[in-house]
């Protein structure tokens, strides 16, 4: 069995962008590293760093263990802080038994923060696979949250959560919920048909963005979720896992962490693991960081096995067919969404991709992905212009 | 009694679930909500009844669940508008098996209309999905769109206005589309890259083109065949094309009756095709250029028969169509073969057997070499026998539906 965590040990601030700067801030409750927008790091742990101590130090009893029977159970419990994962009504505070985690690459979802945390049963752990997500067992939750703070420039200030989103694995398989957080930031409400949320925030550049947030409904969930017709997680596979987070006690990468504390059996040396590029670090090769922002934001449909089959068009990191790739490829069931250009990819020439149209779109029927964002992801896009402009043209 | 409803129930696989509930659902606010809910909360067996009136959407609608039937109160009753639609790629989405949609309306969707991917048995019946501004490049690519699905049913149901196809089946096999109507669309229906499709009892007026049969590369299903297109009016296909570039069927040149490209055992007959500028019937290879060993661009074993075929190709819109005009005299015959009966690397033998001419063979030496063609003009071409594919026969549940 393993031994008990303390909690303290389990969360930290998240890594800087480059290896060598890591802010040595220990005993912060909680962090998450590598976000998609730079200044975050740290930010939500520095919020509610004083919360946490104070609950420390008191002699306080222990809140009662996340309730794994809740989690199980057939029927989805109506509010989030049924199952427990935190010790406090905002959902700041994460139970014992929660983990945060980080991706390499994670999906854009209109530059909302999110807010990962591994749940494991006591005593189990997740089982290593090269490919595809972990094996999680029976239990295992994920749990994250998605939020923004006002300001972007001011990422401690203001954060409002809007929703939590569980993958539970169940014995049959994973089960996708969303819970709404209410404009109060005290209750989560399971919302199953989806909902829109109309959030202000001030962006990078100081300027002022409106998002009409959609949380997806149960199916929209599966659609991008699903592999086979199975419903499974998309970002913990280990070579997205695989970079370093900092924990505590300082800097380790996710999987050696995980492995040594008995979360993760299995697991090679990180070294020999796959590792999914940062999409974001430009230390990284072109090519590297492209294909991963595809396979992230792209592949869960656009794969052989999953929702997008049926065009053709596959974008995960193993595919190394050109024209799978989109290279010289017509549209089959693009409709207006092709923008009047003749082909998926067209080396040498961004403004002549589909692909390209597609993601700096956001009129729904055009915009991809379809769901899960309204908004461009200028430096996502940026980046997949830059990638076909550099390719030699045929 | 009872025995008679057994057997009825017997006869309908949706009985399956003895306790079957109806969800009722009326129009009104929250519309969306209530609606997804119902179509979360169904059980096999369920149907999700929509009242008569305006649903007003905003997002996209989607239904996981096995054997259940959404019903309307008619197409021009129940009506869901998706004119304020924010995200998803199409009105609504179906991904389970045994579903039937029917006795409604989609109107305005940004995207798709009605969508079915991975659904065996599914079954859209009394169903009209419009764009209601008319024909325009922005509406929505396909009206009724099942892909990668089997046992496709499509019953009584009207598109209009689709920027693609109205009625669009991809990547499926074993299909009916019968006694439905698709005007002013690009494509009127379009039978793509699928197996075993009867398309008959149709009409298909005032779209680019009325019924196409293609099959294109570099898709997971390919080699598509066997299929019969026959007792459809093919009639005044007028409607400009309007599809946005890149698309196939904007190459579908406007005032087409019926289109075959790359495939095999199709055949045409006793429809009424008349009234379509371009061609009656166009039989081609795929002609663009592409890279996938596996793919056939041929068009083989092909028959046109006992049609009534009205006038057309007065004034044809293909590329050479003046040309080709002019080289005849004037007089475009209705049905344009292109002639091209091999490919490199592909061993098979091109059969067409074409009894309604007179006939234009382009005799084409390679897919799309217009400037090679050494056109004939011939009263009936091939006498081989090409075997008719048998009907298509769906599971009994779904044949009683559209009985």
């Amino acid at each position: 069995m393993r031994l008990r965590r303390r909690p303290l040990h389990r969360f930290a601030v998240p890594l800087p962008r480059f290896a060598g700067e890591v802010r040595r801030t220990a005993n912060l409750p909680h962090s998450w590293g590598r976000g998609t927008t730079k200044g975050w790091r740290g930010r939500w742990a520095r919020t509610v760093a004083p919360l946490f101590a104070i609950a420390c130090l008191g002699a306080a009893p222990e809140p009662p263990a996340v309730s794994l029977e809740t989690l199980l159970a057939e029927t989805p419990a109506p509010k989030l802080a049924d199952y427990r994962l935190f010790t406090d009504a905002a959902g700041r505070r994460p139970n014992a038994g929660l983990t945060p985690y980080a991706l390499n690459t994670p999906l854009f979802s209109d530059y909302a923060e999110k807010f990962r945390m591994l749940y494991l049963p006591p005593g189990k752990a997740a089982a290593y696979r090269p490919d595809g997500v972990l094996d999680f067992p029976v239990g295992a939750t994920l749990v994250k949250t998605f939020a923004y703070p006002a300001d972007l420039r001011r990422p401690d200030a203001q954060v409002r959560y809007l929703e939590t989103r569980l993958l539970i694995r169940k014995a049959e398989g994973w089960v996708a919920l969303a819970y709404v957080w209410n404009a109060e930031q005290t209750e989560a409400v399971l919302k199953r048909a989806g909902t829109r949320l109309d959030v202000g925030f001030t962006d990078a550049a100081g300027q002022a963005r409106h998002v009409d947030y959609a949380v997806p409904n149960q199916n929209q969930c599966k659609e991008c979720h699903q592999l086979d017709k199975a419903l499974l997680p998309i970002g913990p596979k280990a070579r997205n896992l695989n970079g370093a987070f900092a924990y505590a006690e300082g800097p380790e990468n996710q999987l050696a962490h995980w492995s040594r504390l008995g979360l993760l059996t299995g697991a090679p040396n990180p070294a020999q693991a796959p590792r999914t590029a940062r999409w974001d670090d430009p230390a990284e090769p072109l090519e590297a960081r492209a294909r991963a922002y595809l396979d992230t934001n792209c592949a869960h449909c656009h794969n052989p096995r999953a929702v997008a089959s049926n065009s053709g068009l596959f974008l995960d990191l193993e595919e190394t067919r050109p024209a799978q790739l989109g290279v010289g490829k017509g549209p089959v069931a693009a409709g207006r969404g092709a923008g009047n250009l003749k082909v998926g990819l067209s080396p040498g020439h961004p403004d002549e991709s589909i692909l390209v149209y597609r993601m700096a779109s956001t009129e729904p029927g055009v915009m991809m992905p379809e769901l899960g964002r309204s908004l461009t992801h200028d430096e996502g896009l940026a980046l997949i212009r830059e990638w076909i402009a550099r390719m030699p043209p045929r | 009694m009872i025995r008679f409803a057994l057997a009825l129930c017997a006869a309908t696989a949706l009985c399956a679930a003895a306790n079957a509930r109806t969800l009722a659902v009326a129009p009104g606010p929250d519309a969306q909500e209530r609606i997804q809910t119902a179509l979360l909360d169904a059980k096999p067996g369920d149907v999700v009844a929509l009242a008569a009136g305006r649903y007003d959407l905003t997002d996209g609608l989607s239904l996981d669940v096995d054997g259940v039937t959404v019903k309307g109160a008619g197409p021009d009753r129940t009506i869901l508008s998706f004119k304020g639609q924010k995200g998803a790629g199409e009105g609504l989405l179906v991904t389970s098996d045994k579903v039937t949609v029917r006795d409604l309306a989609v109107e305005d969707t940004r995207g798709d209309g009605v969508k079915s991917k991975g659904s065996d048995q599914i079954s859209f019946l009394n169903v009209r999905v419009e764009w209601t501004g008319g024909p325009k490049e922005t509406n929505g690519a396909y009206g009724v769109y099942p892909v990668s699905s089997s046992n496709v049913l499509i019953d009584q149901v009207v598109v209009r206005g689709a920027s693609d196809a109205g009625i669009y089946v991809g990547q499926s096999k074993n299909i009916v589309v019968k006694r439905s109507r698709a005007e002013f669309n690009v494509a009127g229906i379009e039978i793509e890259n699928s197996m075993n499709a009867d398309v008959f009892d149709n009409v298909a007026t005032h779209n680019a083109g009325g019924i196409l049969v293609f099959d294109l590369p570099n898709l997971p299903v390919m080699g598509g065949h066997s299929h019969r297109v026959f007792r459809n009016q093919v009639v005044d296909n007028d409607t400009q094309n309007f599809a946005p570039k890149g698309n196939i069927v904007a190459n579908v040149p406007t005032g087409t009756g019926v289109m075959i490209m790359a495939n095999r055992d199709v055949h045409v007959f006793e429809n009424v095709i008349d009234g379509n500028k371009s061609a009656a019937v166009m039989l081609v290879a795929y002609v663009q250029k592409f890279d996938d060993k596996t793919y056939n661009p041929l068009l083989r074993d092909v028959v046109v028969r006992d049609n009534r075929i009205g006038r057309n190709a007065w004034d044809p819109q293909f590329a050479g169509g003046p040309i080709v005009k002019a080289m005849l005299g004037g007089a475009v015959p209705p049905i344009m073969w292109d002639g091209v009966t091999a490919y490199p690397g592909i061993a098979d033998t091109v059969k067409v057997r074409i009894t309604d001419g007179p006939i234009l063979n382009l005799n084409l030496p390679a897919p799309g070499e217009l400037e090679k063609a050494r056109p004939v003009v011939a009263k009936t071409i091939g006498d081989v026998q090409v075997a008719e594919p048998k009907a298509v026969v769906l599971p009994k549940p779904q044949a009683d539906l559209g009985a």
